[in-house]
């Protein structure tokens, strides 16, 4: 109980701290909507071209777009969660203090992460959407319970999101400089959750392969259930499992980590 | 011995990858800490001190548990402190001057109400210690001032009381002081003896201002490449250092260097001259000669200057 509170405390803290940043939020809105423009047109011009590639209709692949443009951000896709900070404070030494806490490393993280996922969510994805599906012929379900199915499926993304990012963060703590490594992960991230083209026009094995791997949970599981795509149950499944493994994976590496690996500087 | 602190022969090496060439790295052993031994009873203030790379931090990095010693025994409250961490870390404060515990972008307050959570330090006593080490920290006006737009020394002085509101019985300070003017250097020293006597929390202080051990510590360590050098009183490192007084010495007029027994003269400047002799001798016989003999003005004794001991004490152990 005590824990929890503990946890809800960084939580609304990340929430805050990203609040703090409102020069930054705004460039971010502008950026997303920019960019999801750019998305729109061409994907017009692909489906125009291709009317129902991979099962969508025109005003889904519209959905689609801008609902990758919320989630930029949110599931820091091509980066900017809470990884970075991470990142820096194992490179200078400064995760000395977050080791000493009577703090579990991985829910502290997680704990702000969520919050800054949830600040971003609604300071940045949430502005670049409703201008989308005003501007544009967008499908939106008018079914409540398929936008709640839906915002399930966004958490479990953020539990996803994080437990790869983690991953990437704690390799600092063996490479120090990290920077190849998350480059590397943006780039991957970007393309296998689907934020450059959804996955479902992958044909073959690639789109098999594709869609199978923990990056699919970010952006194409949460589309799905909206676009009534998916099955929410068996989305639930996917990303808890990857949820699952990948959180687990990160407490075996942290606890590998901190038992062996130094802490820099004086 | 009531050690509160106990280490027995404790080792920490560092492996480190060395570049020898192209392409090439060879392994090296640092020998940060080499059979550190020492103790420290409860509600004790010590002084930790030794020149830059002497193993200061990396010994209280593993009086916090964040490092794991490579040999020896080290106990703090009875724990072990990188086997039981979290158990421990109830238990102590730890402030590193150079870094922050604080939330940078936040107000200080949400530091601390976060830190209340962590520590889940009970309601009552959380209020209780906020308000004590708010009003003697002098913090009251910065509590909704982010913690990235505070000066230095506040935020030291911020830091100071994150590290104290679960009451730790004992608080490690690593260069606390460093890069604070004089002012605030005072403020940080006058707390620390505050706290020391009156809640008797054992303080281990690692400095290189020798200012705060001498106002605030009666016993200090100093250690070299990871060994004890010296333990004891401060003074007592005028013994062991082997310095020496200063008697300054005004004549009637300008006259060759004086000849005393057991004192040697180490300047002359007109009519003035200084004599050295050893720190543990009285002054008293060396005066009576010189007035016997010599047209005496004035004359005045020095004490040999602490800082000028351990600089001549450090220097000495590179050379060995
Ligand atoms: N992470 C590390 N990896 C390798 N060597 C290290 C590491 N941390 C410290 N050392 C080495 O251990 C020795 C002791 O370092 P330490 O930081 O404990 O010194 P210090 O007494 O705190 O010095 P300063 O006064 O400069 O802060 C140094 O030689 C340093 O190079
Ligand atoms: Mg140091």
């Amino acid at each position: 109980m005590g824990a929890g509170r503990l946890y809800a405390t960084v939580a609304l803290g990340g929430f805050r701290r990203y609040a703090t940043y409102r020069a930054a939020t705004a460039a971010g809105v502008f950026t997303n909507t920019v960019f999801g423009l750019i998305l729109v047109y061409t994907y017009r011009a692909l489906w125009d071209l291709k009317p129902h590639l991979g099962g969508y209709d025109q005003a889904q692949a519209i959905t689609y777009v801008w609902l990758g443009q919320a989630f930029l951000s949110t599931l820091a896709i091509s980066g900017g969660g809470v990884e970075d900070e991470l990142m820096e404070r194992i490179r200078t030494g400064d995760v000395a203090i977050d080791l000493y806490r009577p703090a579990d490393l991985q829910l502290w993280w997680l704990a702000a992460d969520l919050g800054r996922a949830f600040f971003q969510l609604l300071g940045r994805g949430v502005v670049p959407f409703v201008f989308g599906a005003l501007v544009f012929p967008a499908y939106l379900p008018a079914d409540a319970g398929r936008w709640a199915a839906f915002l399930v499926a966004v958490v479990l993304a953020m539990l996803v999101g994080f437990g790869l990012r983690y991953l990437v963060a704690l390799s600092a703590f063996w490479l120090l400089d990290g920077t190849g490594m998350t480059q590397m992960t943006w780039l991957l991230g970007y393309f296998c959750s689907g934020m450059l083209l959804p996955l479902n026009v992958f044909p073959g094995a690639l789109g098999t392969v594709v869609r199978a791997l923990p990056w699919s949970s970010l952006l194409q599981a949460p589309a799905d259930i909206l676009l009534g795509h998916g099955d929410p149950l068996r989305t639930y499944l996917f990303q808890g499992a990857w949820a699952v493994v990948l959180l687990g994976a990160g407490r075996l590496l942290q606890s590998a980590a901190t038992r062996r690996v130094v802490v820099q500087g004086g | 011995m009531d050690g509160f602190i106990t280490l027995d022969e404790v080792e920490k090496v560092f492996s480190v990858r060395r570049k020898t060439g192209f392409l090439r790295r060879e392994r090296q052993e640092v020998r940060a800490v080499d059979s550190l031994s020492f103790t420290v009873a409860r509600g004790e203030m010590v002084g930790y001190i030794g020149p830059n790379g002497a193993g200061k931090s990396t010994t209280i990095k593993m009086l916090t548990g964040i490092l794991t010693p490579s040999g020896g025994r080290l106990r703090v409250a009875g724990i072990d402190p990188s086997r039981e961490r979290s158990r421990l870390a109830h238990r102590i404060g730890v402030v590193f001057g150079q870094r922050t515990t604080l939330w940078w972008d936040l107000p200080l307050i949400d530091s601390y109400r976060l830190t209340h959570r962590m520590y889940r330090i009970p309601n009552a006593r959380y209020r209780e210690n906020l308000d004590r080490l708010v009003e003697l920290l002098e913090l009251r006006t910065l509590l909704d001032t982010p913690v990235r737009q505070l000066s230095l020394g506040q935020r030291m002085r911020g830091d100071i009381a994150a590290a104290l509101l679960h009451d730790p019985e004992v608080l490690y300070l690593d260069e606390p002081t460093i890069g604070l003017d004089v002012v605030s250097k005072a403020k940080v020293r006058g707390f620390l003896r505050e706290l020391n006597a009156a809640q008797g929390t054992t303080v281990l202080l690692t400095t290189h201002d020798l200012q705060d051990i001498e106002q605030l510590c009666s016993r200090v360590m100093v250690i070299d490449h990871g060994r004890l050098m010296y333990d004891g009183p401060l003074t007592g490192l005028h013994e062991a250092g082997e310095s020496e007084r200063t008697l300054v010495v005004d004549l009637e007029r300008e006259l060759p260097p004086v000849e005393v027994p057991s004192a040697r003269v180490v300047r002359v400047e007109g009519p003035r001259q200084w004599l050295a002799f050893p720190a543990g001798q009285s002054a008293a016989p060396v005066v009576a000669r010189l007035a016997a003999e010599y047209p005496l003005v004035d004359l005045s004794v020095r004490e040999p200057d602490i800082e000028a001991v351990i600089a001549k004490m450090y220097a000495e152990r590179a050379v060995s």
